[in-house]
């Protein structure tokens, strides 16, 4: 769906920030943090990073907290309590400098949590989200979102999509009923326009791969020495997991004090050694080249398999960050 | 560069060694680890100022290990960490080829881990003035305010774990971390999480810690945790005098002497 397009000047975005921020909006930006640029609270527009390709950390804790309370318990004379604290009240977020594969990103993540089984946390921190975009005019070596279906332009998965255009003005696609209403309640900051001299503005990704050649490709290299290969180098850290914006693999964790005590979902990756390890001692996933096969399995196979959507958006995040420099690409493209 | 190729492949060729871990460029243009099992794959070694992953990590892994024995590229800090790993009994002499550069780029060659050791002597471990200032800065502050500066550099820290993956010293195949039974540090990283996370890392690399750096390179989020490691040295070379990793003397903190001249540790 996409309902209109509008061009929107510098100081009015400005504007826009603090007009949803006023309304209590929680507020997510990228913003300098030490040596990296990282998406966290913002309280004013001019905490944003301006020169950033993509922020170090990706966007998923606006809907998957790095650790999130399932439920509480307990123990009193008239029996177990339990609180639920999907029964609370969410706030509502605005992810404000998402870059098109980080909106991206939401989807394959919806699949997860919304279809066979429905994450009520996860639902209602998504139905409280607002996603505004903003389109590359830079990418590096290690961006490929072309190749997953997606692109510096792309709108999937964003409320708006702001694009700079050389007239140093931006051009305002607008996705989805949330985000046609953010124009109507400020309607004096936007006005009508076209789409024109978007794609010229858009930075060049060039294609790597093709997707469903390596869709394809994946059904059959179950066992393959290219695995161990690739993954040589691999420190069996969560790095890859925990900065990519689609990985969703949690753990469960009880944090008991006496009588009462808290449940707890934390990230998980599939890299450690532990992810699989069984009581038994015995493991199923006995080497770090196991662990990268059903990483890339993960998200290039059974994801698409299942709902026709890849688990990997290209944002090119793990090959930045990977601390032994083991580079995604390298491995889907010798497929 | 040619002397380490020749040596190298030379090594292999003579089937001295199975594997030889080094340093080449990756498709993306920059140094990674590679590992050489031919003569002619030797090509690919290279060895500059970009190389800055520490290569002792590997001589640990079950996968690397797999592949036969090793001879490894190591400038001063994978020196370092061998020296240290073979105090620490985790390996032994003949396990391994060092294939040392020194801190002009040349190709060291060493009879034994006792030659390292002495070599080493001659480059200790120093910490650069910056971090000196730094750590100086911090323990300057009221308790509170060195509390916040803690909370607030390790709150984004996600426990991805990659500083310890990282680290040749974190050889441990069950960290206490992973300890639920009972479990000693909570899992989730929220600030109890995250500090106690650090705070036992820092203290189980107390006095083993070679400075490498290798924890800081590798956290994906840029958070300066070898702080507490370097805080750490600094304060053990105030006690107790030459700072680093040594063959012939027992570790700074985990020897044990009846002689003693503190009284409780009798
Ligand atoms: S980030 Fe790199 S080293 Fe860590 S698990 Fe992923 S591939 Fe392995
Ligand atoms: S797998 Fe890597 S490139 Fe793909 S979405 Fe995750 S972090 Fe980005
Ligand atoms: S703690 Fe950091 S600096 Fe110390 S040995 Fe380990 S990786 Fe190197
Ligand atoms: S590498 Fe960084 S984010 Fe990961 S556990 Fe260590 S300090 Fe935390």
């Amino acid at each position: 769906m996409q309902t209109g397009n509008y061009s929107i000047n510098e100081p009015s975005m400005s504007k826009l920030f603090d007009n949803l921020a006023e309304k209590g909006k929680t507020m997510y930006a990228p913003k300098n943090r030490g040596e990296r640029i990282l998406f966290q609270k913002v309280e004013k527009f001019g905490e944003i990073a301006g020169d950033y390709l993509l922020t170090a950390n990706s966007a998923k804790e606006v809907v998957f907290p790095r650790y999130e309370k399932v439920f509480s318990y307990k123990k009193t004379q008239d029996g177990i309590l339990i609180n639920d604290p999907t029964g609370n009240p969410f706030s509502e977020v605005v992810l404000w400098g998402s870059r098109p594969c980080d909106a991206a990103a939401f989807i394959p993540m919806t699949n997860t949590f919304e279809k066979d089984y429905i994450d009520n946390l996860y639902v209602k921190r998504r139905k409280n989200l607002l996603v505004l975009s903003f389109s590359c005019n830079t990418c590096d070596e290690f961006c490929f979102c072309t190749s997953v279906n997606g692109g510096p332009g792309n709108t999937a998965g964003s409320d708006i999509l702001f694009t700079r255009l050389q007239t140093g003005d931006f051009l305002a696609e607008i996705i989805t009923e949330k985000g046609k209403k953010v124009v109507e309640e400020n309607s004096s900051l936007f006005e009508a326009s076209t789409a024109e001299g978007k794609e010229q503005s858009l930075a060049k990704v060039e294609p790597r791969f093709n997707q469903d050649e390596i869709q394809a490709k994946l059904q059959e290299l179950f066992e393959n020495p290219l695995w161990a290969e690739k993954s040589r180098a691999c420190l069996g850290c969560g790095t890859c997991a925990y900065i990519c914006p689609v990985c969703s693999c949690f753990d469960i964790q009880d944090e008991a004090h006496g009588s009462q005590g808290t449940r707890l979902r934390c990230w998980d990756s599939c890299g450690f050694s532990l992810f699989t390890l069984h009581t038994s001692g015995h493991n199923p996933r006995p080497d770090q080249g196991t662990r990268w096969r059903q990483r890339i399995l993960h998200k290039f196979r059974y994801m698409p398999d299942k709902s026709k959507i890849a688990g990997c958006v290209g944002c090119g995040r793990c090959s930045r960050s990977c601390p032994a420099g083991i580079n995604i690409l390298d491995t889907v493209t010798a497929l | 560069m040619n002397e380490l190729i020749k040596k190298a492949a030379s090594l292999l060729e003579a089937n001295e060694v199975q594997v030889v871990i080094g340093y080449g460029l990756g498709s993306a243009k920059r140094p990674q680890a590679i590992f050489v099992t031919t003569p002619a794959g030797c090509e690919q070694l290279m060895f500059d100022n970009r190389c800055i992953q520490n290569l002792a990590v590997y001589l640990t892994k079950q996968e690397i290990r797999k592949l036969g024995k090793p001879a490894i590229v190591a400038p001063l800090p994978v020196l370092r960490s061998i020296v240290q790993l073979v105090a620490e009994q985790q390996l032994t002499e003949g396990d391994l080829v060092v294939l040392g550069i020194d801190p002009d780029g040349k190709l060291l060659e060493f009879s034994s881990f006792k030659a390292i050791e002495s070599f080493l002597s001659d480059h200790k471990i120093v910490i650069e003035e910056k971090y000196l200032k730094k750590i100086e800065e911090i323990k300057n502050m009221p308790v509170g305010e060195r509390f916040a500066y803690w909370v607030e550099l390790l709150e984004p820290c996600f426990k991805c774990y990659a500083c310890r993956a990282a680290c040749p010293l974190c050889y441990c195949t069950r960290c206490t971390i992973e300890n639920n039974q009972p479990q000693w540090i909570p899992v989730a990283s929220h600030l109890q999480g995250n500090l106690e996370w650090h705070v036992m890392r820092a203290m189980h690399l107390a006095g083993r810690c070679t400075d490498c750096e290798a924890c800081y390179h590798a956290c994906p989020l840029g958070i300066p945790i070898h702080l507490l490691n370097k805080s750490l040295i600094q304060d053990l070379s105030e006690s107790f005098g030459d700072y680093g990793p040594k063959i012939s003397e027992p570790n700074m903190l985990s020897s044990f002497d009846p002689d003693d001249k503190e009284s409780f540790i009798r």
